[in-house]
């Protein structure tokens, strides 16, 4: 009886290591929110991992539900496409930095319009998500594209159904471009959509767009890309019709004014320059200034310095454009000026 | 004489006895303060959408997260028309199931054919809604819906209800699959009531010359009636709550429109969808309340059912 | 024309026929299901499956985390969920003949036994999750053994009723003390059918996403940890299955087809021992 009972102890400390080896595991970072970026962040989790041992969990449950967590606190980072304005970060205390550009996409599947053929003008895009025009041979479609064959063909909108930062920047430059979106619809990362059905993240979107006929919905670049979904053209502010590139995106970013102090706020729609695409956003990360357990915090900061140093071909693999290296170094100026332990030390 | 050989061990005997019984007592009373703080955190979480919105939040068709305005008819409706259409569907068919096992049957294949049907009930819900959205909808869309959109979609009252874009989603097709989860339910139920009713009251009828199916019809069914209720609202309760198979189909489009074949939401699948991400007291609230309201459903639908089947039980050993 | 015994005999064949074609319909649903199933998953039902963690889009990988995860918060839950369950119920069959409380605790038992599971992941994020401020395998695990207790009441305390009373005089007669009885009589006269009940309990909670989503999160990771965000079959078949990539949803086919032949199999495994022990009887 004795031996045995030794034999049971033994086996159930034995069980306990084994469960929480994974604790020992020093430096693993969870991090949660926007859908947008999440093909490069977990890109970048994967090769970090196979180089470091780290392991940086991402999940993609929305911007909204990024911002959500780490107000709980129950991540070590959370993500947005949305950037949180500056009076709101030093309300809560934190410190906010981007990571990549990426692009929104109008996508669409209709039979025998081919990727980049079909081009849309800010206003068509806007009526079409108000539900204005319902048809894809409606004139308002048909007079920028001629040669285009039309269909007559109900349009189904496609929209997220739940809140994303993909939205915010799509809602931003809608209520940018039209007057009548902006009052009645307004921006946000979950707004009342005039029409349409609701897809979960980057991904419902495009699963939905890829299996109803007539569909029309916007996606994060990567997706359209990985997917070999049908793109628009679109009208940019200087007239003229762009296809989604990194050139354009980086275009569209070549005018962003970046602010460390403004926890570098800036959406990039609507911008100026002729091969510009006007749906451009970049995505943020978010950490607490005052970091409750310094480590972890550091671990964060370590993870995305690889990132900078090492994950700029992965991205543009992904068709995210990586950020100039003046603006890295900006945001690694702000890590020292701004994230700092309990005791008041800078991290970085 | 003493009564007991031995006083002491008798009341160590007692002592764990009432040990024993305290425990269980424990675990039965952990049971109802479980539910209790359910619905005091449910209540809890959604006080600053009852604050800010009262009643009218049951009658709102707003969901307006830019403007922290929301209402909960339309998740309300979805909840209640896609349940619906559900028991439509699987009620008959639940009743020829059964039917079918209890009298038509050959002997060998009864328990087969009942443990197959039993199976459906096995399959995980998310398992539904991957074949609801992957196998069903593109072949609903693609050969079902245009049928509907012409022909019933046509005639002149309920043509509204079956018009619009064959999407392959949307309110008809949640309730199809739910109607297909449900129908396992149902019609075990159903037959294991049958299967009680005395066989001298059937013979009886058949003894006076009637069918199979006018016994079945005007027999065990009457007599059987608030057992098969019972049932009924037990599979009602099931589609009620059911949160992943919808959420794939029902298109998530906060909008009522007259139409079956348009999307819609239900209750579960908003709170599926949107909770992660809300943010704001109001949002977060506003979709606790929206739990709160569908546990109430359920509650309300359970305690019919048990009323139903608690009258059944008084009924037997009457005098008829 | 007809006169009501000939009418009588169509609608009597109508009828019977009707029967048949529903019999058919629950039966075509079922085959159509499981061959979708086998058709999709057993192809990507690779030995890669089993190796790989969970990987980003775009890369080959496996679903050995998810794997895991899901089999230790099911174990987990379980542990929880049981003895409280069988406790329970043995409460509500052997002790609760008086009083208030068994027939209020069988009603709010059947309550939670319908309860959506969202709500109840809903509960279990609010109580547990928001307070130690991290997602974890226990949050989910809390979750699953919640589902878990009412079905074990309710087949614990149907299985305890079924055993034959004269069994619990004759060993009253002999002296037994209650507590000797119900544990070593009744308990163990009702044990297959019991072990039923928990088997059913598994395969329920075998296939719940709506209450991990809230509670275990996810993760792209082994995660062997319950104290942090554990990896499940459901939310990855969820995420899998939602997103536009092909080999993610090729991933989630397998692991639909994992779930589905471990629940049927454990669901007619309990039923086949049910049957012979109640032959036995």
């Amino acid at each position: 009886m004795n031996s045995k009972l030794k034999q049971l102890i033994t086996g159930l400390a034995a069980a306990t290591v084994v469960v929480y080896a994974g604790a020992s595991h020093a430096g693993n970072i969870t991090g949660a929110g926007a859908t947008f970026p999440y093909p490069v962040y977990a890109k970048w989790a994967e090769a970090y991992n196979a180089q470091t041992g780290v392991e940086m969990n991402y999940q993609s449950i929305g911007s909204g539900g990024g911002i959500k967590q780490i107000k709980a606190k129950t991540v070590d980072f959370g993500a947005t496409d949305a950037p949180m304005e500056p009076n709101e970060l030093s309300l809560l205390g934190m410190a906010q930095f981007p990571t990549v550009i990426g692009g929104v996409v109008p996508v669409l599947n209709v039979e025998g319009i081919a990727p980049g053929q079909l081009k849309l003008t800010s206003a068509a895009l806007a009526d079409i998500f108000l539900g204005k025009i319902t048809k894809w041979n409606d004139p308002k479609i048909a007079e920028n594209n001629k040669g285009v064959n039309l269909p007559d063909l109900a349009i189904t909108v496609v929209h997220r159904a739940d809140g994303s930062g993909t939205t915010f920047i799509f809602t931003d430059y809608l209520s940018k471009v039209s007057s009548e979106w902006k009052s009645s619809v307004g921006t946000d990362k979950a707004v009342s959509w005039p029409v349409g059905t609701g897809g979960k993240g980057n991904e419902g979107v495009a699963s939905y767009v890829q299996r109803i006929k007539g569909s029309v919905g916007y996606v994060e670049y990567a997706y359209a890309l990985q997917n070999k979904m049908t793109y628009a053209q679109l009208q940019n502010r200087d007239g003229q019709y762009v296809s989604p590139t990194d050139d354009s995106f980086k275009a569209a970013a070549a005018n962003a004014k970046w602010n460390p102090d403004e926890g570098f706020y800036e959406i990039l729609t609507n911008e100026p320059g002729k091969d510009s695409w006007p749906i451009t956003g970049a995505t943020f990360i978010l950490v607490y200034k005052t970091a409750q357990n310094a480590g972890t915090a550091k671990d964060v900061l370590k993870f995305f310095d690889w990132a900078y140093t090492n994950g700029d071909k992965m991205a543009s693999d992904l068709n995210y454009v990586p950020l100039p290296a003046n603006v890295v170094d900006m945001i690694r100026g702000s890590w020292k000026a701004q994230i700092k332990d309990t005791s008041g030390k800078a991290i970085w | 004489m003493p009564i007991f050989s031995n006083e002491a061990r008798h009341k160590r005997q007692a002592l764990f006895d009432m040990l024993f019984r305290g425990l269980t007592r424990t675990s039965a009373s952990a049971v109802l303060i479980l539910l209790a703080a359910i619905i005091g955190s449910l209540i809890m979480g959604s006080m600053p959408a009852i604050r800010e919105f009262g009643f009218g939040f049951l009658t709102s068709s707003e969901w307006d997260p830019v403007n922290d305005e929301f209402g909960a008819l339309i998740p309300i409706i979805g909840t209640l028309v896609t349940s619906g259409i559900a028991l439509i569907i699987a009620i008959p068919v639940s009743f020829g199931i059964a039917l079918f096992l209890t009298e038509l049957s050959p002997r060998i294949l009864r328990r087969p054919l009942g443990i197959a049907i039993e199976l459906l009930a096995g399959i995980p819900s998310i398992i539904y809604g991957m074949w609801g959205l992957f196998v069903f909808a593109p072949l609903f869309a693609d050969h079902i819906e245009p049928w509907i959109n012409d022909h019933i979609g046509t005639i002149s009252y309920i043509g509204p209800f079956f018009s619009g874009p064959p999407m392959g989603i949307g309110i008809l097709t949640a309730g199809i699959i739910l109607a297909i989860m449900v129908i396992p339910f149902i019609a075990s139920v159903m037959r294991d009531v049958f299967e009680v009713v005395p066989t001298l009251l059937k013979e009886s009828a058949y003894g006076l010359g009637s069918t199979t199916w006018e016994v079945m019809w005007n027999v065990v069914l009457p007599y059987t009636k608030v057992g098969v209720a019972g049932g009924i609202m037990l599979g009602l309760g099931r589609a009620l709550g059911e949160t992943m198979a919808v959420t794939f189909v029902i298109g998530n489009a906060h909008e009522i429109s007259k139409s079956l074949l348009m999307p819609g939401n239900s209750i579960s699948s908003a709170l599926a969808n949107e909770f992660n991400e809300a943010v704001g007291d109001i949002y977060t609230s506003s979709l606790i309340e929206l739990g709160l309201i569908l546990f109430f459903i359920t509650f309300v639908v359970l305690s019919i059912a048990r009323y139903m089947l608690y009258k059944l039980g008084k009924l037997e050993g009457k005098a008829s | 024309m007809l006169n009501l015994y000939t009418r009588r005999r169509i609608i009597n064949s109508i009828g019977l026929f009707v029967s048949v074609l529903a019999m058919s319909f629950g039966l075509f649903w079922l085959c159509w299901i499981l061959w979708t199933l086998l058709v999709s998953g057993l192809p990507a039902l690779a030995p890669i499956v089993f190796t790989h963690m969970t990987p980003p889009p775009g890369s080959t990988g496996g679903l050995l985390n998810a794997i895991a995860g899901s089999l230790m918060m099911t174990l987990v839950g379980t542990l929880i969920g049981t003895p409280i369950g069988i406790l329970a119920g043995t409460y509500l069959a052997e002790f609760g003949q008086r009083g208030w409380l068994a027939p209020i605790t069988r009603f709010i038992n059947d309550v939670l036994l319908s309860a959506p599971s969202i709500v109840i992941g809903l509960f279990v994020y609010e109580v547990y999750v928001v307070h130690v401020k991290h997602f974890s395998g226990w949050a989910g695990a809390l979750a699953l053994s919640i589902i878990v207790i009412p079905i074990v009441i309710r087949t614990t305390e149907n299985m305890l009723r079924l055993v034959p009373t004269t069994l619990r005089e004759a060993a009253a007669a002999l002296g037994a003390p209650q507590w000797k009885i119900v544990n070593f009589v009744t308990l163990r006269a009702a044990r297959a059918g019991i072990i039923t009940g928990v088997m059913l309990a598994i395969a329920r909670i075998s296939g719940e996403t709506a209450p991990l989503l809230f509670t275990a999160l996810n993760n792209q990771f082994w995660s062997s940890n319950m104290d942090k965000p554990m990896a499940n079959l459901p939310v990855v078949i969820f995420q899998f299955a939602m997103s536009p990539y092909e080999d993610w949803q090729n991933l989630a086919w397998a692991g639909a087809l994992l779930i589905t032949m471990s629940v049927l199999t454990l669901n007619i495994l309990a039923r086949v021992l049910f049957r012979q022990s109640a032959t036995t009887h």
